[in-house]
C-alpha cells in the first residue's frame, strides 16, 4: 500500500516533468571514461575524441565500423602528385556562432595542433612532416616530403575549430586559446551536429542540437546529457534503474543478464584493439625468466621463435574468450580482425595444441620447461587481469609454472616501456593496442620496428623485437600511395613479424558492448567511442 | 560506561556467588562476568573458530586456490555444489577465475586476519612502548610523543592510509605498513591515559621509592596495570583493521589479485552483482561480517567487564 | 604552526612517493604518441627535472598561493577541488544531520531503559552499523532502492541551484532523491557512533544529582529528560561529531565512488589512479585546513555548551 503510493507520487511528479518536456527529444547516457578537456587539440584520447568529434568537425570521419571512411568537412580528396594530397571542402557550412566556415579555419586548426604547448600528448603524431595550403575558400593542399599513403585516415583525427576563436590565454602560446576557454564553453565553438552546453567535472556534459548544422552526421536528439559513472555495477543499476538510456563499457560478467532481460537492447561491436603478449627478445638474461625452482637462468628461452610459437600453443584462445570475455571477444591471430585493411588473409589464430608445444620446446631445448613471471595492467583494458590470471593457469599446466604480477596502468606501463635511457623491466608483458589509423601499419610501426628514438619507430616495442627484413619491408609499405601494393605489403610483414616470428601473440579482440533501454539501439564502433549521434531509435 | 546501579547490583550478585565458588581470582571473576552474556559467548567461540580456520587453512580447504597449475577458467562461476573439472566438488561454487569458493575464503580469511592481526600487534608493540615512554618519562619526551599521536589522530584513518598506499603502491606487505602507520597513535594514547593514572597510585610510588629500576617498574608494574584499556583497543583496533582492508580493496589499491583477502573477494563479487552469480560476493561478505561483528562483540563486553570502574 | 609542519610533511611525503612509483605521463599519453612526444610533454609538466627541482618549484610556488595545475585537466589543482567541495560537503553535512537527528533519540532511549528489549536490539545493531563496510552496504542500498523497488535514482547529483553562491541539490525534490542515497549510506558508520554516545552520555546524566533533584522537585520526566538530559549530552556528541566531520569528508572517497557522487573525494581516487600529483597534494593542503578550522569551530562551540557556563547562568 505505502509502496504504491509512494510510486503515485513520485509518478505524478514525473508526469509534470515529461508534460513539460514532451516536445523535447532528450537522451541520457552513462559513460564509462570523463574527457579531460573540452580543447579539441589538449589530448589525443578516446573519450576526448568522441565527445569532442560531435561538437568540431573532422575533415574526414571513420563509418562506426572503421572499414570506410565519410567525406565531413571535407567533401572529396586525391592525391595530386606523389606528394601533396588535396581536400575539397564542404560549402554552406557555418559554425555555432554564425560564421562560415573556410580553408582558413583548417590552416589554423592545423597550425594549432602542431605547435600545441602543454595538454597530454596531442595530435603532432599526425600533423608532423605536413604543410597545409589554403588554395582557395574551400580548397586546400597538404604536402610531405616523401609519399604519404596514410593522408586521409590522419584526416580522420585532427578537429577544427573557428580562426575566430578568441580565449584569456597568453598571446604567443595556442594561439592565445587555452584549455580552460574551451573547458567554460567561451571558445567552444564548432561546426558539428551538437552545441556545447556545460561541463560540470566528475559529473556531466550537456549537448544540444545545432539547428545550422550541415554534414553527414545524424542529429537524432535534441539534448544529450552524458553522464560520467566509473563504478561498473553502478553503471548498470543506472541503466536498469531507468535513470540513464545507453551504458558503455558493458561488464563481460552482466551480459547474459541483460540478454534476458526484456528492457534492454544490447549492441556489440568488434573494436581495432588487439590483446598480445609480448615477449623479452633482446636480453641474454630475462629478470623475470627463471629455471623451474625460480632460480635465474644463464639464457633467454624467449629469444628463440619456436619458444615463443610453443607459448602461443599453449593458450586456449577459446577458453578465454568463453570464460574470461563471457563470450565477447574474438580469438586473434594478428593486428585487426576480419574486414579490416592490410589484414593478412593467411594468418588464422594458433590452436590450442599443447602436444606440438612441448615438441616445439624440446626442439629448443627446452623440454624440461621453464619458469615464468607475467605482468599486466589492472585497470586499463577488459578484463585485463583476468586474462593475465588465465594465461599463467596455462601456461602452469603445461609445464611452465607461470606467476601472475598485475598493477595499476600507472606504474605498470612506466616499467614495462622503459626509455631512452632505461630498458624495459619484464619479461612476458600482456597489452592491448587499437588501431586508430583502422590498417596494421601503426602497430608494425609502433610494436615491432626495431626501436629507434630518434625516427620515432617501435615506440612501444616492449619486447625490443628486431629484424632488418621487416624494417625493410615496412619503410617499402609506408611509402607506397597504390592502395591494393600497400595492402599487399602490410599482409606479408604481418605474416613475416606474427606468422613466422611470432614478435608477439595475439590472443583476441576485444568485443565491445553497449546497452540501452528498449525501443533504443546503438551502433557499435570499432574505435570504442560513445556517442549521441550514434544512439538511434529502434524500429 | 556502567553505572552505579550497575556496579552496585553487580557486587551484590557477586557477593552471592562468591559463597558458591570456594575461591574467588580476578580471572575467574573476569569470566563469570563476561559469561554473563551469552551473545558474547557465541561471539567470543566465533572468534576463536576463525582464528583456528585460518591457522589450519590449507589443511582445512578442498584446494589450493593460489596454486595456477590446478585452478582453471574452465570452472569460472560454477553454482554451489557443482563439481569442478578436477571432479572436486564446489560447495559454495567457483569465482571468476575458477576458484573454489570455499577455498579462496578459508584462504582469503587467513590474509585478512595475517593483515589486521598482524598490523594490529606491530601498531600495539609500538603505540604501547611509546605510551609507556611519554607516561612515565613525561616532559618534552611525552609533549613530542603527544603531540605526534594528535596529529594522526586528527586526520581520518581511511585517508592516512589512502595516501600511504597511493605512495607505496600495492602489497600485503604496505598494505600492512599503511595500516600500522594507522593504528599506533590510538595504542599510545590508551596507553599513557591509563598509565598516567595508575602511576599516581601508591603501589607505583612505593615501588618509585624503593628505587627500582625503571624498566622493571614500568615493565613489571605499570604494564599489567594498564593491560585492560589495552586488549579492548586491541580487539576494536583489529575489527577496524579488516574492515579497512577491505575498503582499501574495494577501491583498488589494497592486496593484489591472485591472493585475494576476503575485502578484495568482495570487491570483485562487486562484478557480479547483476549477473546472478551472488555467491561470489556473499559468502566473503557474510565471512567478513562474522568476522568483524563477533570481534567487535567480544570487544564490547570485555569493555564493559574491565571498566576500571568496576575494578577494585 | 602544527598544521604547517603537517602540511610540510605530507607534501614531501606525497611528492617523493608519486615520484618514486609511476610516471603519470604513462597515464595521460596516446598509446601510439612517439618518444619525442612523450620527453615534450615530460618537459611541458616539469618532469624532466631532478626530484628536488621539482618539489622546490612546487614550494616556491605555493609559498605564493599557487599549488600549481592539474597534470590531467591542465587546471588549477585548487580550483579543481574547491569546484566539487560543494558536492562533497552537501553530502557530509547531510550525513551529519541524519546521524544526529536519527541517533540522539535512539541513544537516549538506550539509555534510559538499558535492560529492555528495545534497547539491546538498538545496541546490537550499532555494532553492525560500524561493522558492514560502507560500499558493500551502498552497493545493496542502490540494488534494492534503486533497481529493485525502483524508488529512487541510483547514482549522481541530480539538478543544483545557486545557493548563497554555491551549486547546492536540496532545493529541488529530485535534488533530495538522488542526495538521500549517499548520505544514508555515509550516515551510516556515524549513527552507531552517535547512538553509542547518547546512551553512554544519558546513562551518566541520569545519575547526577542534579536530575535526582529535579525529580524530588517534581519536574516532569518528558522535561528532563528534554532539557537536562539533551542539553548535557550534547556536549560530547558535539565535540566528537565536530571532530568526526573531518572523518565523514574523507569516508566520503567511497561513498562518492559507489554512487558516482561528484565529490573532491572522488576526485581524489581517480588522482590516485592518474598520479595527477598536483591534485593529490592540494586536496591534502585543504584537508588539513578544513581540520584547523574544525577543531576552532569545536571549541567555540564547547564553550557555549559547557554545562559550567550554563550553571552561573541558572544561578543568575
Amino acid at each position: 500500500m505505502n509502496r504504491f503510493l509512494t510510486r503515485a507520487a513520485l509518478g505524478a511528479i514525473a508526469a509534470i516533468f515529461i508534460s513539460s518536456a514532451a516536445m523535447a527529444d532528450n537522451a541520457t547516457l552513462g559513460i564509462r571514461t570523463e574527457p579531460s578537456s573540452i580543447d579539441p587539440h589538449f589530448h589525443n584520447l578516446g573519450p576526448n575524441n568522441g565527445m569532442l568529434g560531435q561538437i568540431f568537425g573532422r575533415l574526414v570521419e571513420w563509418s562506426p565500423d572503421m572499414r570506410t571512411l565519410i567525406p565531413r568537412l571535407a567533401t572529396s580528396w586525391k592525391a595530386i602528385n606523389d606528394t601533396t594530397w588535396e581536400f575539397k571542402l564542404r560549402t554552406g557550412v557555418k559554425f555555432h556562432d554564425g560564421s562560415d566556415f573556410t580553408a582558413d579555419d583548417v590552416v589554423f586548426s592545423f597550425n594549432r595542433a602542431d605547435n600545441y604547448v602543454g595538454g597530454n600528448s596531442g595530435f603532432r603524431t599526425y600533423t608532423k612532416g605536413k604543410t597545409v595550403k589554403k588554395i582557395d575558400d574551400h580548397t586546400i593542399h597538404i604536402s610531405t616530403k616523401a609519399p604519404y599513403p596514410l593522408m586521409p585516415n590522419d584526416m580522420a583525427t585532427v578537429l577544427i575549430l573557428s580562426s575566430d576563436a578568441k580565449g584569456t590565454g597568453e598571446k604567443d602560446k595556442n594561439f592565445g586559446v587555452s584549455a580552460r576557454d574551451f573547458n567554460n564553453g567561451s571558445a567552444t565553438i564548432g561546426t558539428g551536429p551538437y552545441k556545447f552546453v556545460e561541463w560540470k567535472k566528475g559529473d556531466r556534459i550537456v549537448l544540444e542540437k545545432y539547428a545550422g548544422y550541415k554534414g553527414p552526421l545524424a542529429q537524432p536528439w535534441d539534448k544529450m546529457t552524458f553522464k560520467f559513472i566509473k563504478s561498473e555495477p553502478s553503471r548498470v543499476s543506472a541503466l536498469l534503474a531507468g535513470d540513464v538510456d545507453l551504458i558503455d563499457n558493458v561488464p563481460a560478467e552482466d551480459i547474459a543478464t541483460l540478454k534476458k532481460n526484456n528492457k534492454v537492447t544490447l549492441s556489440q561491436g568488434v573494436s581495432s584493439r588487439v590483446m598480445y603478449l609480448h615477449m623479452d627478445q633482446f636480453r641474454d638474461q630475462s629478470p623475470f625468466v627463471t629455471d623451474k625452482n625460480g632460480k635465474p637462468l644463464d639464457k633467454n628461452p624467449l629469444r628463440d621463435p619456436r619458444v615463443r610459437k610453443a607459448l602461443s600453443l599453449m593458450i586456449d584462445r577459446a577458453s578465454i574468450v568463453k570464460n574470461v570475455m563471457s563470450g565477447v571477444a574474438i580469438p586473434a591471430g594478428q593486428f585487426l580482425p576480419e574486414g579490416f585493411f592490410g589484414r593478412s588473409q593467411k594468418l588464422k589464430p594458433d590452436p590450442y595444441d599443447p602436444a606440438a608445444a612441448k615438441k616445439l620446446l624440446a626442439e629448443a631445448g627446452w623440454g624440461d620447461g621453464f619458469g615464468l613471471t607475467i605482468h599486466g595492467p589492472n585497470d586499463r583494458y577488459v578484463n585485463d587481469a583476468k586474462i593475465c590470471e588465465a594465461i599463467g593457469q596455462m601456461f602452469s599446466a603445461n609445464g611452465i609454472p607461470t606467476k601472475v604480477v598485475t598493477m595499476p596502468g600507472n606504474v605498470f606501463f612506466k616499467r614495462a616501456n622503459g626509455g631512452p635511457k632505461s630498458d624495459p623491466e619484464f619479461s612476458l608483458i600482456l597489452v592491448g593496442w587499437g588501431s586508430g589509423t583502422g590498417e596494421p601499419s601503426s602497430p608494425l610501426k609502433a610494436l615491432l620496428a626495431t626501436y629507434d628514438n630518434a625516427k620515432g619507430l617501435g615506440a612501444a616495442n616492449r619486447g625490443r623485437h628486431s629484424d632488418p627484413a621487416l624494417d625493410k619491408l615496412l619503410v617499402q609499405a609506408l611509402t607506397m600511395v597504390d592502395d591494393t601494393k600497400r595492402g599487399a605489403l602490410l599482409a606479408q610483414a604481418t605474416e613475416l613479424a606474427i606468422g613466422k616470428n611470432y614478435g608477439i601473440i595475439p590472443l583476441h579482440y576485444q568485443v565491445n558492448t553497449w546497452a540501452s533501454r528498449k525501443g533504443l539501439k546503438y551502433q557499435a564502433r570499432a574505435d570504442e567511442r560513445s556517442i549521441g549521434i550514434n544512439l538511434i531509435k529502434d524500429k | 560506561m556502567t553505572t552505579l546501579n550497575d556496579a552496585a547490583t553487580d557486587s551484590l550478585e557477586h557477593g552471592a556467588t562468591a559463597k558458591a565458588v570456594a575461591v574467588e581470582t580476578p580471572f575467574r571473576r573476569f569470566l563469570a562476568d563476561y559469561c554473563e552474556s551469552k551473545l558474547s559467548v557465541v561471539s567470543f567461540g566465533v572468534v576463536v573458530g576463525i582464528l583456528l580456520i585460518a591457522i589450519f587453512a590449507p589443511w582445512l580447504a578442498p584446494t589450493d586456490p593460489y596454486d595456477l597449475s590446478t585452478v582453471t577458467v574452465q570452472d569460472k562461476t560454477l553454482p554451489l555444489g557443482a563439481v569442478m573439472g578436477s571432479g572436486q566438488i564446489a560447495y559454495l561454487g567457483t569465482d571468476g577465475a575458477g576458484r573454489d569458493m570455499l577455498s579462496a575464503i578459508i584462504y582469503g580469511l587467513r590474509i585478512s586476519l595475517i593483515v589486521g592481526v598482524g598490523s594490529g600487534v606491530v601498531a600495539l608493540l609500538i603505540g604501547v612502548s611509546l605510551g609507556l615512554i611519554a607516561a612515565y618519562a613525561g616532559g618534552k619526551v611525552d609533549t613530542l610523543i603527544m603531540r605526534l599521536v594528535d596529529i594522526q589522530l586528527s586526520f581520518p584513518a581511511i585517508l592516512i592510509a589512502l595516501v600511504l598506499l597511493a605512495t607505496l603502491g600495492k602489497g600485503i606487505d604496505k598494505t600492512i605498513i599503511a595500516l600500522i602507520v594507522v593504528q599506533w597513535a590510538y595504542y599510545a594514547r590508551t596507553v599513557r591515559g591509563s598509565a598516567l593514572v595508575e602511576r599516581r597510585k601508591e603501589y607505583i610510588e612505593s615501588a618509585i621509592c624503593l628505587a627500582l629500576p625503571k624498566r622493571r617498574i614500568v615493565f613489571s608494574h605499570l604494564l599489567p596495570n594498564v593491560l585492560a584499556p589495552i586488549i579492548v583497543v586491541g580487539t576494536m583496533q583489529t575489527a577496524h583493521a579488516i574492515s579497512l582492508e577491505a575498503t582499501l580493496s574495494f577501491l583498488g589499491l589494497g592486496l593484489p589479485q591472485t591472493e585475494p583477502s576476503l575485502g578484495s573477494l568482495i570487491a570483485k563479487g562487486f562484478d557480479y552483482v547483476h549477473s546472478g552469480h551472488y555467491w561470489i560476493s556473499t559468502y566473503p561478505g557474510i565471512a567478513l561480517l562474522l568476522t568483524i561483528v563477533s570481534i567487535n562483540l567480544v570487544g564490547d563486553r570485555l569493555r564493559d567487564v574491565l571498566n576500571p570502574r568496576l575494578q577494585k | 604552526m602544527q598544521a604547517a609542519g603537517v602540511v610540510f610533511l605530507m607534501s614531501l611525503l606525497v611528492f617523493s612517493g608519486v615520484f618514486l612509483i609511476g610516471d603519470p605521463v604513462e597515464m595521460l599519453i596516446a598509446e601510439d604518441a612517439e618518444e619525442s612526444d612523450r620527453e615534450m610533454v615530460k618537459r611541458n609538466l616539469g618532469l624532466d627535472q631532478p626530484y628536488y627541482v621539482q618539489y622546490l618549484r612546487f614550494v616556491a610556488a605555493a609559498l605564493r598561493g599557487n599549488l600549481g595545475d592539474s597534470f590531467v585537466f591542465e587546471e588549477p589543482a585548487l580550483l579543481l577541488i574547491l569546484d566539487r567541495m560543494p558536492a562533497t560537503f552537501e553530502l557530509a553535512i547531510f550525513a551529519l544531520l541524519l546521524a544526529i537527528v536519527i541517533g540522539i533519540p535512539l541513544g537516549m532511549w538506550a539509555g534510559l531503559k538499558p535492560e529492555s528489549i528495545s534497547a539491546r536490539t538498538i545496541m546490537t545493531s550499532s555494532i553492525l552499523g560500524f561493522s558492514l563496510p560502507t560500499f558493500w552496504v551502498g552497493i545493496m542500498m542502490i540494488m534494492l532502492f534503486a533497481v529493485v523497488l525502483g524508488w529512487l535514482p541510483s547514482t549522481g547529483r541530480g539538478p543544483t541551484q545557486s545557493f548563497l553562491g554555491l551549486q547546492v541539490s536540496f532545493l529541488s525534490m529530485e535534488g533530495w532523491s538522488h542526495l538521500i542515497l549517499p548520505a544514508v549510506n555515509l550516515a551510516l558508520f556515524k549513527l552507531s557512533l552517535v547512538i553509542r554516545l547518547a546512551r553512554a552520555g544519558t546513562r551518566e546524566v541520569m545519575h547526577q544529582d542534579y536530575i535526582k533533584f529535579a525529580r524530588a522537585k517534581g519536574v516532569s520526566r518528558s522535561r528532563i529528560i528534554l532539557v537536562h538530559v539533551l542539553k548535557n549530552i550534547l556536549i560530547p556528541v558535539v565535540t566528537v561529531l565536530g571532530l568526526e566531520f573531518g572523518g565523514l569528508v574523507a569516508f566520503s572517497v567511497v561513498t562518492e565512488t559507489v554512487f558516482a557522487w561528484p565529490g573532491m573525494g572522488r576526485l581524489l581516487i581517480e588522482s590516485i589512479s592518474t598520479l595527477d600529483r598536483p591534485v593529490i597534494v592540494a586536496y591534502l593542503m585543504i584537508i588539513v585546513l578544513l581540520f584547523v578550522l574544525i577543531n576552532l569551530v569545536v571549541d567555540v562551540l564547547y564553550s557555549v555548551l559547557d554545562p559550567r557556563v550554563r550553571l552561573t547562568d541558572v544561578k543568575g
